[in-house]
C-alpha cells in the first residue's frame, strides 16, 4: 500500500531523483479503533465506590461500656417496605402509632429533618470541608477537626433500623443521608420488637384494636 | 458544445494525523482502565455519595445477589488455594493439586463444598452455567460454623491485610444482608466496605 513516487518523467543527468514516500496508515487505523473497541467493551474505567462502616462487636459489654444515648438527641429511623421511611425522636411511644412520622428518602425528606437538628455540626462541617478544598488545612487537620466537630454533645444519635422488608438499597440510602447531614454517630441497629410492632401498627399491617382483644 | 472535463483528483487521505489519534486513544484506554472481572451472576449496586475508592489488591468481595445467593472471589491465587485445602479438610475432602489450581484459576467462586470436586471436573462454559444456580451455603448445618464462615474465616487467615468488601444487589432484602452481616460479626469482622456505585450513574433508578 505504501507508494512510492518517482518524481516526473525528467530525465537529467546528474540530478538526484526526488522520491516522495508516502505510507498508508488506512490498515493501521483500522487496527487501533479494532483494539479501542475491544477495550473499551471489556474494561472499566472506574473503581467501585465503597464505603466503609464498623459494625459493632458481638462481645458481650459491659455495663459501664455501653455508651448511654440521651433520649433528647436519639433520632431512630424505621426503614419499611417499598421504599418507605419512618423515624421518630426519642423514646418511642407504642400506645401511639402517630409518634411515628413518615418521611423518604428524597432530598427534602428525612434530609431536612436531619439538618435542622444537626446545623450546628453541619455547618462547621461544611466550613471544614471548604477550606480543605481551598488547601487551607491538611488532611491531617482536616481528620483530627472533624472529630473534634463530630464530638458535639448536642448533635443527634442517629439508629438505623431496617424491618426485613427492606432492601439492601434503603440501607445504602440511609447511610448516605448521614454522611450528607455529617452525622457524627451512627448505627445499624437490628429491629428491637417494639419497633416492629409500631412499623406494623402504622403500616396498618395489624390494629391496636386487634392486639387489644 | 464542450463536454465539461472533471478533473480527475487523487482521493488520498493523509491517514497519519488519524493514525496518531487512536494510538493516543489507545494508550489512554490501556493505562486507565482494569478489566472486569467475571462475576456469575449480574449485579446492580446501590449508589451513593462516598468517593473512597476500593483498593485493586487483598480484597475479599463478597457477592450477593437479590435471590440471596453469595459467592466469593479472592484476588491472590495463592490464597484461594489455601482456602480451598482447609476449608476441604475441615469437610474431610481432599484436593489433588490440579483440582486446587483449576480453583486457583477461577474469578470467584461460590459453591457448596461437597459439590466442588464434581464442579472443578467440568468444563469452563458448563461451569459458567451451574455456577449461577450455586452458591455458597450462610446457613450453619447441625450447629458448626457454616461454610460461608469458613470461606471467611480461612481467607483472614491466608491474608490478615484483607479488605471485606460486600456487593449486594440494591433489590436484595435485608434479611439476607442481615445474616450475612451476622455472620460476619460472629467472626469478629467488624470493619468492611459495602460496594456502591457513584450517585448519578447508570445504575440509579428510582
Amino acid at each position: 500500500m505504501a507508494s512510492v513516487n518517482t518524481g516526473g518523467g525528467e530525465k537529467k543527468k546528474g540530478k538526484q531523483k526526488k522520491i516522495e514516500l508516502r505510507v498508508d496508515f488506512t490498515p493501521m487505523v483500522d487496527m487501533n479503533m479494532l483494539l479501542i473497541t475491544f477495550f473499551m467493551f471489556c474494561t472499566s474505567l472506574s473503581t467501585p465506590q465503597t464505603m466503609e462502616i464498623n459494625m459493632p462487636s458481638k462481645d458481650k459489654i459491659t455495663e459501664e461500656q455501653q455508651t448511654e444515648v440521651r433520649a433528647s438527641n436519639a433520632i431512630t429511623l424505621l426503614l419499611g417496605a417499598e421504599d418507605k421511611l419512618y423515624y421518630y425522636a426519642g423514646l418511642p411511644n407504642y400506645e401511639d402509632p402517630n409518634s411515628l412520622i413518615e418521611t423518604n428518602y428524597a432530598s427534602d425528606g428525612f434530609r431536612e429533618v436531619l439538618l435542622a437538628k444537626n446545623a450546628k455540626v453541619h455547618g462547621e462541617m461544611m466550613e471544614l470541608k471548604k477550606q480543605k478544598l481551598n488547601h487551607e488545612i491538611s488532611d491531617e487537620e482536616f481528620r483530627t477537626q472533624s472529630i473534634e466537630i463530630k464530638k458535639d454533645k448536642t448533635a443527634p444519635i442517629v439508629m438505623i433500623k431496617p424491618s426485613d422488608d427492606s432492601s439492601y438499597r434503603n440501607l445504602i440510602d440511609a447511610l448516605d443521608e448521614m454522611q450528607i447531614c455529617n452525622v457524627g454517630v451512627y448505627a445499624i441497629v437490628d429491629i428491637a420488637e417494639g419497633d416492629q410492632f409500631l412499623l406494623d401498627l402504622k403500616t396498618g399491617k395489624i390494629s391496636l384494636d386487634s392486639v387489644g382483644n | 458544445m464542450s463536454k465539461v472535463k472533471v478533473k480527475r483528483k487523487s482521493t488520498w487521505i493523509d491517514m497519519t494525523a488519524m493514525s496518531d489519534v487512536t494510538v493516543l486513544l489507545l494508550t489512554f484506554f490501556m493505562l486507565t482502565s482494569t478489566f472486569i472481572k467475571k462475576e456469575p451472576v449480574q449485579v446492580v449496586t446501590p449508589s451513593s455519595v462516598s468517593e473512597i475508592k476500593i483498593p485493586e489488591q487483598n480484597v475479599l468481595s463478597i457477592l450477593i445477589e437479590p435471590e440471596g445467593k453469595v459467592f466469593m472471589a479472592l484476588d491472590r491465587p495463592d490464597d484461594m488455594r489455601s482456602v480451598l485445602r482447609r476449608v476441604g479438610e475441615d469437610y474431610g475432602i481432599t484436593f489433588t493439586p490440579e483440582e486446587l489450581y483449576q480453583f486457583s484459576m477461577m474469578p470467584s467462586f461460590g459453591m457448596p463444598i461437597a459439590d466442588t470436586k464434581n464442579f472443578l471436573a467440568m468444563g469452563s462454559e458448563q461451569q459458567d452455567d451451574v455456577l449461577k444456580t450455586m452458591g455458597i451455603p450462610t446457613v450453619a448445618k447441625d450447629s458448626v460454623d457454616s461454610e460461608f464462615k469458613r470461606w471467611v474465616r480461612y481467607s483472614r487467615d491466608s491474608n490478615p491485610d484483607l479488605l471485606i468488601a460486600i456487593k449486594a444487589d440494591a433489590k436484595t432484602p435485608y434479611s439476607i444482608i442481615k445474616s450475612v452481616m451476622g455472620s460476619l460479626q460472629d467472626l469478629r469482622e467488624n470493619r468492611y466496605n459495602l460496594i456502591t456505585s457513584l450517585k448519578g450513574g447508570s445504575t440509579e433508578e428510582h
